[in-house]
């Protein structure tokens, strides 16, 4: 029998997983790519608390993180275009104009 | 007993092209891989009785948000940028860091007692478009409006960031 616990602990290791490619990766898309997989390792537990529960309000909460994510990811995009226009690169360490 | 092995099989993949996207090298891999971990996770929204944001799931954040990660990817060609990382300790320390968060989490769910119980099988229409769109049309139709100012303001923002008319553009 699949309970609750099995899905929260899924969830608990894919937002681990992501939390750790954000910190070790040095690549500002992949670093992205991490936050999207961590976005959706919560997703999956608000799915499976929605179920668990019975209640549709889980399920609503996923749909407008998902809309957030689309924008989120849009403008992100669009930023990390307009830092290659002037650094020609996408790697975090080399972007250290602000350090004093 | 068939659900379990379904869950294992595919938590199994999960965990895999999660792996698999934060240690590969390659930029493209890795989206091509985090594609799949959303299309696994679309899996589990169905099995937990979530069709609709199941298909949002596969149509916005597989398709159309994955595309863009793509595009990105391609037109910066980012694909090469290598693993040379600047901080030698950052990795062991991410990765301890890392296993106390998972652990941490685990021990929190492992011994909640709620936690121990097996899910509930749901009320017939659950999570269908219709009882969906029912409810973001009366509860909740003020984050439901308001979530669409976001979609415009994000539109505004990523085409004024991405526009290539600077000083010394056009």
């Amino acid at each position: 029998m699949v309970t609750l616990t099995h899905y929260l602990a899924l969830s608990a290791l894919l937002f681990g997983i992501g939390a750790v490619g954000f910190l070790i990766r040095r690549n500002a898309l992949i670093i992205f790519m991490c936050v999207e997989l961590m976005l959706n390792a919560a997703g999956l537990a608000f799915v499976a608390a929605s179920r668990y529960r019975g209640l549709l309000e889980g399920q609503l909460t996923v749909f407008f993180v998902l809309t957030v994510a689309a924008a989120e990811v849009a403008v992100g995009l669009a930023l990390m275009v307009a830092i290659f226009r002037t650094k020609r690169t996408t790697n975090v360490d080399e972007l250290s104009g602000l350090r004093g | 007993m068939g659900e379990l092995i379904a869950f294992y099989l595919l938590a199994g993949i999960a965990v895999a092209t999660a792996l698999a996207m934060v240690i590969t090298r390659n930029a493209v891999h890795s989206a091509l891989f985090l594609v799949l971990n959303l299309v696994v996770v679309a899996v589990f929204y169905l099995l937990l009785g979530a069709p609709f944001v199941a298909m949002v799931q596969i149509a916005v954040y597989a398709g159309a948000v994955m595309v863009l990660f793509l595009f990105v990817i391609m037109m910066l060609g980012a694909e090469r940028v290598g693993g040379t990382t600047g901080l030698r300790w950052q990795v062991p320390l991410a990765g301890a860091l890392g296993a106390a968060l998972i652990g941490g989490t685990l021990f929190a769910f492992l011994r909640a007692p709620a936690g121990l119980a097996p899910v509930g099988s749901p009320p017939v229409p659950f999570g269908d478009p219709a009882a969906i769109g029912e409810r973001l049309l009366t509860t909740y139709v003020l984050p439901f409006e308001i979530t669409s100012v976001l979609l415009l303001i994000a539109m505004i923002g990523a085409v004024v960031l991405a526009r290539d008319s600077g000083p010394e553009g056009k």
